[in-house]
């Protein structure tokens, strides 16, 4: 840098120069937590990988903003016939696909793009499929695979859906990020070229933000989709995910409006955060459930009255305020009051450590008997500290005779482990992925989940059966009636203590309008704008 | 020197296959696979984790792994990232620009004031400036890369404002990546200003990633100097009638640099493996970030890959000192 020169111009250029971008004003940068790992949302599950593609995409139906139900997108209506089996989709007219540096339309989107969507989840043989090989798995946790009998398009603008068993959640399960609808043209185009591949890092949608860039581990890029089909939803210019995986770093960005939204503050820093005049925090009930799950094959919790014990002796209110800090709300049912069919007649079992040692007792546990606990390694929104939370359940349950070992694994193991059952009672939790009661109450507790997400190993006729009857009815009302009896009965069983539902803390600057936390901690940023 | 060269390469190859078998082994052994991880606490459908496996290879017997594995690296095939489905190789070329742009800047910054303070206290030895400088480095060694990071930015960007929070530049500054290194990207744009700002984002993390490095040079040139300013031909130089800069900087320093060299040369190592910490405070986007995230998600590709690209560098920096060495003392080249 001896030169004079070059200094002289770099010294002028930097003094003399506004904002970096013409269009800075109106530019929103979003702290998010992760890289993603492609664009392709079919192929992942995590809140970071879809958050990523929320703005590129639309689906058939979509979340209302903020809510749980599923409203029309790309389909403006769909119909179902009587016995619940077809599905019939009227498709958005005059829907144009991103044009891009790699891929100009040259049609409006239509049902062949619906077809390829499907298609390439359902068949093993669909071209593309061949061509780029991968899986789909929520789509094939979600059953569709088994389910979905045929995808067929009557008319350009038309598709019929055919179920082979009644799915009460299938619009629901629609309205997720990994039915986003692709383009079969550019589809086409990428087998053509050889390079299917692009289709999980150079991606085009119909939504409302264009993909423009991404850097790993540094940014993503979007840009303004000036030919969105519904403007009203666009008021940003760009918009830009600043990645950045530290939690403290993140809220000293939002500070300094070096972004505008920032991702999951640790709960210690949300009475700071809502103390800074520059900013807003959004408080809303977390659409999750926290829960101490006990392995009913294990001795002695196979025993109603042993869960009993354990579940009265839990001081729930302590574990709020030190696991929690106040941002959590507690838990009496197996799922959160925010779902629909939600029993507000439940209540818990009175803490009582005398009564819930004259339980054990009966039982026959001798006082100072072992039994171990498992505590997760990680922070998950349902539970932001497990060891304390284990510590705590630990000195609870020696106040009624129990020696409680406290063990931990590696995440992964940990999964593995408890899904395997190997645990005596573990700490787990859920967030709803798609707003229906069977994504509580089948998901996580019925007999066909055990080896999956039911981690207490439960299996009760009476309940599995209430549930199981529930799935295939369309009509809410009777659904809810069923799902009401299914909770008093687990409730009675004990195979689980719920804890807590934690409160989504979610902190932006006060410049920001139109933002909504999604109950399902999904980021969409349609109809977000900034103040001047 | 042909001997020597050819013996030292021969050495380089069971260190290779080491690396590899290390990696591969290494990494398998942490609980879990790639699907399971990626599935966390969702269901995992059995007939997808099946297919899933197969398609990634990993339901073959390790040793068929390994000679898989060992067979594409003859071919120069890094494979593909299990999890982004890119290539491992241009994975590697996209980020080590950032980290080696972080290393280096916090090598500069530890080199020159790591020589400066370490030959100001061997000359003023047992002053109140040598305890200061040596105490100083001291903590500076102590000192755990993360929390110094989160003290740095809390005092200068949230307290003065002096600096930014993270990252490489203002996200507004819209720059393409050409060569991956900011400071000449930034130059290249056609927004010549945004080199000042990816300066200022530079200073905080390579002062926190140049500390431990900083202790370290300080106290070595300090005790070097020392040494080298007792020798006899320091006191003949000074006898002569040189100027006392002359003495310091010409006779002293140039000996006393040795061993700092070599201490310099093994940073290197250090500078890649604090990288890790840096990088994560500062949500720099370099290779240190991306291995965590590999690990955490078993994307054995990119674990086993990128600790060789990166052994591979280390072993070629210590391969040129090993040969310089080599020429600069003849005694070690004829060392069997």
């Amino acid at each position: 840098m001896r030169n004079p020169l070059v200094l002289s111009v770099l010294i002028s250029a930097g003094v003399l120069a506004g904002s970096p971008l013409a269009s800075a004003a109106n530019s929103l940068v979003f702290c998010s937590e992760g890289s993603p790992a492609g664009f392709d949302t079919a192929q992942y599950t995590t809140a970071t990988d879809n958050d990523a593609s929320e703005p590129i995409y639309n689906r058939l139906a979509e979340f209302e903003k903020g809510g749980t139900a599923a409203v029309p997108a790309l389909a403006t209506s769909w119909d179902v016939s009587e016995d619940g089996l077809t599905w019939t989709f009227h498709l958005r007219d005059g829907v144009k696909f991103h044009t891009t540096k790699w891929f100009t339309p040259t049609r409006n989107f239509n049902a062949d793009d619906v077809l390829f969507t499907f298609n390439r989840m359902l068949n093993p043989e669909h071209p593309f499929r061949k061509a780029y090989p991968t899986e789909f798995p929520y789509f094939t946790g979600m059953s569709l695979d088994k389910n979905i009998a045929s995808v067929e398009k009557t008319d350009p603008m038309t598709v019929v859906m055919k179920l082979n068993t009644v799915d009460a959640a299938f619009i629901q399960n629609l309205a997720m990020s990994f039915a986003a609808i692709l383009s079969a043209e550019y589809a086409d185009q990428l087998l053509k070229t050889g390079k299917p591949s692009d289709i999980n890092q150079k991606p085009v949608g119909t939504g409302p933000y264009v993909f423009q860039r991404y850097q790993k581990d540094s940014n993503i890029r979007y840009a303004a989709n000036k030919d969105y089909w519904d403007p009203s939803q666009v008021k940003l210019d760009n918009l830009i995910f600043s990645i950045s995986v530290d939690a403290s770093a993140r809220m000293q960005k939002l500070r300094k409006n070096e972004c505008q939204v920032s991702l999951n503050p640790r709960p210690a820093d949300v009475a700071g955060l809502k103390a800074d005049p520059k900013l807003q925090v959004i408080e809303k009930p977390g659409f999750n459930l926290g829960y101490i799950a006990y392995n009913v094959q294990h001795k002695p919790f196979d025993q109603l009255q042993v869960r009993q014990a354990l579940d009265m002796a839990v001081n729930k209110d302590e574990i709020l305020k030190a696991v929690y800090q106040g941002a959590g709300q507690k838990a009496v049912n197996a799922m959160p009051p925010t779902q629909w069919s939600y029993d507000e007649t439940i209540t818990d079992a009175p803490y009582n450590p005398e009564k819930a040692k004259e339980l054990l007792k009966a039982a026959g546990v001798k006082d100072g008997t072992e039994i171990t606990l498992w505590a997760m390694p990680v922070q998950r929104p349902y539970n932001p500290n497990a060891k304390l939370m284990a510590e705590m359940l630990q000195s609870d349950w020696a106040k009624i005779g129990l020696k409680v070992k406290i063990v931990s694994y590696e995440w992964g193991e940990y999964i593995k482990r408890t899904k395997n059952g190997e645990h005596d009672i573990s700490l787990i939790g859920w967030t709803g992925d798609n707003g229906d009661p069977d994504n509580w109450l089948g998901t996580l507790y019925s007999c066909d989940a055990i080896g999956g997400n039911n981690y207490s190993m439960w299996c009760n006729k009476e309940y599995d059966t209430l549930v199981k009857n529930a799935k295939v009815v369309t009509d809410r009302d009777q659904r809810t009636v069923l799902y009401k009896q299914a909770q008093q009965l687990l409730k009675q069983q004990v195979p689980i203590t719920p804890i807590a539902h934690s409160t989504v803390n979610q902190p932006l600057s006060a410049k920001v309008e139109g933002f909504t936390v999604s109950p399902f901690g999904r980021n969409a940023f349609s109809g977000v704008s900034l103040k001047d | 020197m042909f001997s020597f060269i050819a013996r030292r390469v021969g050495l380089l190859i069971p260190t290779f296959f080491g690396i590899t078998l290390l990696t591969f082994a290494l990494i398998r052994m942490i609980p879990g696979d790639p699907v399971e991880v990626m599935m966390g606490e969702r269901r995992v459908d059995p007939e997808m984790h099946a297919q899933a496996m197969e398609r990634l290879g990993l339901n073959k017997p390790l040793h068929e792994q390994y000679i898989d594995y060992i067979t594409k690296l003859a071919h120069g095939d890094l494979g593909e990232s299990l999890r982004t489905r890119e290539s491992v190789w241009s994975e590697f070329a996209a980020l080590f620009p950032a980290t080696l742009e972080l290393a280096s800047a916090a090598l500069l910054f530890a080199g020159i004031l790591g020589l400066l303070a370490g030959v100001i206290a061997a000359l003023k030895r047992g002053s109140l400036f040598d305890h200061g400088v040596m105490g100083i480095s001291l903590a500076g060694y102590s000192m755990p890369i993360f929390w110094w990071g989160l003290i740095l930015i809390m005092f200068f960007s949230v307290g003065l404002g002096w600096t930014p929070v993270s990252g490489r530049i203002d996200l507004l500054y819209d720059i393409e990546p050409k060569t991956g290194f900011m400071l000449i990207d930034t130059l290249l744009s056609d927004q010549p200003e945004a080199f000042w700002d990816a300066l200022h984002h530079l200073i905080l993390p390579a002062i926190v990633l140049g500390t431990i490095p900083l202790a370290v040079i300080a106290r070595m040139t300090r005790s070097s100097m020392l040494e080298v300013l007792r020798e006899d031909y320091i006191r003949t130089a000074r006898a002569k009638g040189l100027s006392p800069a002359r003495v310091v900087f010409v006779h002293g320093l140039r000996n006393a640099l040795i061993p700092v060299l070599t201490v310099v040369g093994l940073q290197v190592g250090t500078l890649l493996a604090g990288a890790v910490l840096t990088e994560t405070i500062f949500s720099w986007p370099g290779i240190g970030k991306w291995l965590i995230e590999a690990i955490g998600a078993r994307d054995y590709p990119v674990v086993q890959n990128g600790i060789l690209l990166i052994a591979c560098l280390v072993i070629l920096v210590n391969f040129v000192v090993d040969i310089l060495y080599g020429f600069a003392n003849p005694r070690i080249r004829h060392q069997r």
